[in-house]
C-alpha cells in the first residue's frame, strides 16, 4: 500500500510541477497578479508531495518490503538500518527521486526566503524551476519508476546494497553533491527570468549571488567527500582518478567557480552581464550533462549502473531542450541586457576576467577530454580512452597560471588601479613567499622543485591575503575595532582563498612525496617506508553484521616507538558474495599511513599487501572545507538582508510590477 | 578607435591567444595519453600494434588465472570466445576481478603477443558490464556466458 501512495504522491507532484511551470509564467506574461501569486504556494505544495513520495520509498526500505523491485535489488534484511536509509539513493531510481526532492527543496526555499523579490521576477524564477521539475519527475515516472513491484514472485530476501556503498561517507556524499548540482538550477532560473524580463541590474546579481554561492559550497563539499571516500574505500589509495563521472561533477564546479566570480563583477560594477547569464546556463547544463553521463551508462566508470537506453535518450532530449531553449532565448535577448561601462586594464575587473577565462578554458578542456571517447566512438573511429596524464598535463598548468594572479585580486581596486600601488602593497608578501619557498621544502631530505613552486604560490596567496586584511582593518591602530568593520563576504573570500592555498600544498606534497609499496608479506615480516616500520603480526577471521572478513593486523613503529595499530580487512559480503577491501588508515595533519590487503599468495599464509605513506593529503580536503565554509559565510553579509527590509517598503518592487 | 571598442578588441585578442595556447596544450597532452581498445579477436589477427599503449578486454578465461608464489605477478587470459589474449600483471588486482567475469587490461603488447598490463579494471557491480566488452562480445556473436547467439 505504502509504495502505491508514494507513486501516487509523485504523480500529484508532477501535476503541481506542471502547474508551477505554466500558470505563473502565463501570469507574468499577462501581468496577472493572482496567477503570479500562486507560484510560491505551488512550490511548497510540490515539495510536500515529492517529500511524501520520497518518505514512502524510505519506509519501504526500512520495512524490508522486497516486493518493491528497487528494495529487493539494493537492500537486505541483514543490512544495518543506517545503510537501509542511504540505500534509498544508492541506486538509479532512488537517486533520481532524491534529485527531484532536492530540486523541490531549492524551489520551495526560493519561494520562502525571497520576500524581497518583486513578484514578477519570483514567479518567473519559480516557473523555470517548475519546468525543470517537470523534466525530472516525468523522467522518474516514465523511465525509472522507483515504486515498481515484483509481483507475484516476491523474493524472500534482497540482493543487498553494493558493499562499496556501505560506508558512512557515502551516506552524505550523494545528497551534498545533488544539493550542489541542483542548486545551480536556481542560478539558471534567475538567469532565464532575467532574459525573459529583458532586465538585469545590480539587484538581479544581488538576488542570484547568495543562491549561487550556497550551491557552489554544497558542490565543493560533495566533491570533496567523494574524493575522500574514493581514498579510503576503493582500497588503492588514490584520491582523484579523472574518472568520467568525477569529471561530470567537476565541470559544473569549474563553471560555477567562474560564475561566482563573474557575479561579483556584475553585482558591484554592473559589468559582464550577458557573460554571467551565459555562465549560469552553462553551469546548469553541465550539471544535466553530468546526469546524462552517469545515468546513460555510455562511459566506463566506477559510478555506472546497469542501464537502459531509454533513460539515456530521455535525458539527452531533456538536455537538448534545456540547452537549446535557453541558448535561443539568450541569442534573442542577450543584447538587451548587455552593459556599457568601461574599466581600465589595471583593475579588479580585469583580474576577475582573467579568472573567468582560466576557469572557462579549464572547463572546456575537461569537457573535451571527457567527451572525446564518446565522439570518436560515435564517428566509428575506434574506442579510445583518455587517461589521467591528459588531464594532469592540461589542468595543472592552468591552475599554476591562476595562482600568481589570485594574490592581486583582493588587494586591487575596482575600475582603475595602479601598478605602483600593487608593487608597494605586495612587495613584502612577495619577499616572504620567496623565503618560504626556499626554506620550507628543506624540511624534507631532498629538495623538491615542484613542492618549492607550490609553496611559493600558496605562500604568495596567503601573505597577499594577510596584507590585505591588515590593510582593511586599518593596521595595528585599528585592531581590534577594525576587525568588526570587515564584512562577512570579505571573510568568506579570505577563507575560500586560504582553502585554495591549502589545496595546492596538499595536492603537490602528496603527489611528490608519497611512497607506495605493493609487496608480498607473511605474518612476522616487517617493511619500512619513510621511517615507519610496519610489522605484520597475524591474519584473523572477523565477523561483521552482514559480512565475514580476514583481518590483517599490523603494528607500526618509528625508531622503536609505537605509532599505531592498523587492521585492514578483506570482506566477503554474505548476501551478494562480493569481495571488498577495507583499508586501514592512520590519519595525521602532516602524514597518513595506509594499509590495504590484496589477495592471499600461495598456501603459506602470505598476502599481497599495499603500504602507503601519504604526506599532507588531508590539507586538500581541509582546503575544500575552507572553500565551502567561505562560500557559506558570504551569505551572512548584511547587504543581502538589508535588501529585504528595503523591499518591504515596496519602493523597489513597484518599478518591476509596473 | 573608440576606447570601448579598442578594449573589446584587446579582450578578443587576449582570449584568442589564450585559447590557442590551451588548444596547443590539449593537442600536446592528447598525444601518447590516449589508448585504443582492441577485442581479443583483433589482437589475434595482428591488428593491435606492439609496444604502444592499448587496452584489451573480454571475459577472464576460467582456470587461466595463475598467481606466482613469490611475487605479485598474475597471469591470465581474456577472451571474446573467438580468440584469447594472455595478460601479465604485477600488482594488486581489483576486488571484483575473477574468472568468468569481464575485465579490461591496459598496457603494451610484447614481442610474444603477451599484454604487459599496467592496470586492470574489473566491473564494479553485479550487473554492470563495461561497454567495450559488451561490443566485443556482440561482434564475436557470444553472450557473456560464452553461449553462441
Amino acid at each position: 500500500m505504502i509504495p502505491e501512495m508514494g507513486h501516487f504522491a509523485l504523480i500529484i507532484g508532477l501535476a503541481l510541477a506542471f502547474l508551477l511551470a505554466t500558470v505563473p509564467a502565463w501570469g507574468a506574461w499577462r501581468r496577472n497578479t493572482y496567477a503570479m501569486a500562486l507560484a510560491p504556494r505551488l512550490a511548497i505544495g510540490l515539495l510536500v508531495f515529492v517529500a511524501i513520495s520520497y518518505g514512502c520509498l524510505t519506509v519501504a526500505f526500512l520495512q524490508d518490503d522486497f516486493s518493491v523491485s528497487v528494495v529487493a535489488a539494493n537492500s537486505n534484511s541483514l543490512l544495518p538500518v543506517i545503510y537501509k536509509f542511504s540505500a534509498v539513493w544508492g541506486n538509479h531510481e532512488g537517486s533520481l527521486l532524491l534529485w527531484a526532492l532536492i530540486l523541490c527543496m531549492w524551489t520551495a526555499a526560493v519561494a520562502i526566503f525571497s520576500p524581497q523579490l518583486p513578484l514578477l521576477v519570483l514567479s518567473r524564477v519559480l516557473a523555470v524551476m517548475g519546468g525543470v521539475g517537470v523534466g525530472f519527475i516525468s523522467f522518474s515516472l516514465l523511465t525509472s519508476n522507483p515504486f515498481a513491484r515484483l509481483l507475484p514472485s516476491i523474493p524472500a530476501d534482497g540482493n543487498d546494497l553494493n558493499p562499496l556503498l556501505q560506508d558512512p561517507g557515502l551516506i552524505i556524499h550523494p545528497p551534498l553533491l545533488y544539493m550542489g548540482y541542483v542548486g545551480f538550477s536556481v542560478a539558471f532560473a534567475f538567469a532565464i527570468a532575467a532574459l525573459l524580463g529583458g532586465r538585469m541590474d545590480a539587484s538581479w546579481a544581488r538576488w542570484s549571488r547568495p543562491w549561487t554561492n550556497v550551491a557552489w559550497a554544497f558542490l565543493t563539499l560533495g566533491i570533496m567527500l567523494g574524493s575522500w571516500w574514493a581514498y579510503y574505500e576503493l582500497g588503492w589509495g588514490g584520491w582523484w582518478f579523472w574518472d568520467p563521472v568525477e569529471n561530470a561533477s567537476f565541470m559544473p564546479w569549474l563553471a560555477g567557480t567562474a560564475l561566482v566570480h563573474s557575479l561579483a563583477v556584475t553585482e558591484k560594477r554592473g559589468l559582464f552581464k550577458s557573460w554571467t547569464v551565459l555562465l549560469a546556463i552553462f553551469a546548469f547544463s553541465l550539471s544535466l550533462l553530468g546526469t546524462f553521463l552517469v545515468r546513460s551508462g555510455v562511459l566506463t566508470s566506477v559510478h555506472a549502473f546497469a542501464t537502459d537506453p531509454a533513460r539515456g535518450m530521455f535525458i539527452l532530449v531533456f538536455l537538448a531542450i534545456v540547452v537549446g531553449g535557453s541558448l535561443v532565448l539568450y541569442a534573442l535577448r542577450a543584447p538587451a541586457v548587455s552593459s556599457r561601462v568601461s574599466f581600465s586594464w589595471v583593475s579588479r575587473e580585469s583580474l576577475l576576467l582573467f579568472n573567468n577565462v582560466v576557469f572557462t578554458v579549464a572547463t572546456l578542456t575537461v569537457l573535451f577530454g571527457t567527451l572525446f571517447p564518446l565522439i570518436v566512438d560515435a564517428l566509428g573511429m575506434g574506442k579510445y580512452s583518455v587517461g589521467p596524464p591528459y588531464f594532469n598535463a592540461v589542468f595543472v598548468p592552468l591552475m599554476a597560471l591562476l595562482a600568481p594572479v589570485m594574490a592581486f585580486g583582493p588587494i586591487s581596486r575596482w575600475k582603475r588601479d595602479s601598478t605602483q600601488r600593487w608593487k608597494a602593497e605586495l612587495l613584502l608578501p612577495g619577499v616572504a613567499a620567496v623565503l618560504c619557498a626556499i626554506t620550507l621544502p628543506m624540511l624534507q631530505a631532498d629538495y623538491n622543485l615542484w613542492v618549492a613552486l607550490a609553496v611559493l604560490l600558496a605562500a604568495w596567496l596567503v601573505f597577499g591575503l594577510l596584507r590585505d586584511t591588515w590593510f582593511r582593518m586599518g593596521g595595528a591602530a585599528g585592531f581590534p575595532r577594525g576587525l568588526r568593520r570587515i564584512t562577512p563576504s570579505y571573510w568568506g573570500m579570505v577563507l575560500a582563498h586560504l582553502g585554495f592555498a591549502a589545496c595546492i600544498i596538499g595536492v603537490v606534497a602528496t603527489s611528490q612525496y608519497a611512497i607506495e609499496h605493493d609487496l608480498k608479506m607473511s605474518p612476522g615480516d616487517t617493511d619500512s617506508l619513510a621511517g615507519y616500520d610496519f610489522r605484520f603480526i597475524e591474519v584473523a577471521p572477523v565477523r561483521g553484521p552482514n559480512f565475514l572478513a580476514d583481518e590483517a593486523r599490523f603494528e607500526v613503529t618509528r625508531d622503536g616507538e609505537f605509532v599505531a595499530f592498523m587492521a585492514p580487512q578483506k570482506r566477503r559480503y554474505l548476501a551478494s558474495g562480493s569481495i571488498m577491501t577495507e583499508a586501514a588508515i592512520d590519519p595525521g595533519v602532516f602524514r597518513d599511513l595506509f594499509v590495504a590487503m590484496g589477495e592471499p599468495i600461495g598456501d603459506s599464509g602470505a598476502w599481497a599487501i599495499r603500504l602507503h605513506y601519504k604526506p599532507m593529503i588531508r590539507w586538500m580536503w581541509v582546503g575544500a572545507i575552507f572553500m565551502a565554509f567561505g562560500a557559506f559565510t558570504t551569505v551572512l553579509d548584511k547587504r543581502y538582508r538589508r535588501q529585504r527590509s528595503r523591499a518591504a517598503s515596496a519602493a523597489d518592487g513597484a518599478e518591476y510590477a509596473r | 578607435m573608440h576606447p570601448v571598442r579598442k578594449q573589446r578588441l584587446y579582450l578578443v585578442l587576449f582570449i584568442i591567444v589564450f585559447s590557442s595556447a590551451a588548444v596547443g596544450l590539449v593537442t600536446y597532452a592528447m598525444r601518447g595519453n590516449i589508448n585504443l581498445f582492441y577485442a581479443p579477436a583483433e589482437v589475434a589477427e595482428g591488428k593491435a600494434p606492439a609496444g604502444q599503449p592499448i587496452r584489451v578486454g573480454g571475459m577472464v578465461v576460467e582456470g587461466s588465472v595463475k598467481r606466482a608464489d613469490d611475487s605479485l605477478e598474475t597471469r591470465f587470459e581474456v577472451t571474446d570466445y573467438k580468440a584469447s589474449v594472455a595478460v601479465v600483471y604485477v600488482g594488486i588486482l581489483p576486488d571484483l576481478f575473477d574468472e568468468g567475469q569481464g575485465a579490461v587490461a591496459s598496457g603494451k603488447l610484447d614481442s610474444n603477443g603477451v599484454l604487459q598490463a599496467s592496470e586492470v579494471l574489473a566491473k564494479h557491480d553485479e550487473n554492470y558490464m563495461p561497454p567495450e566488452i559488451m561490443d566485443a562480445l556482440e561482434q564475436s556473436g557470444y553472450d557473456h556466458k560464452g553461449v553462441k547467439q
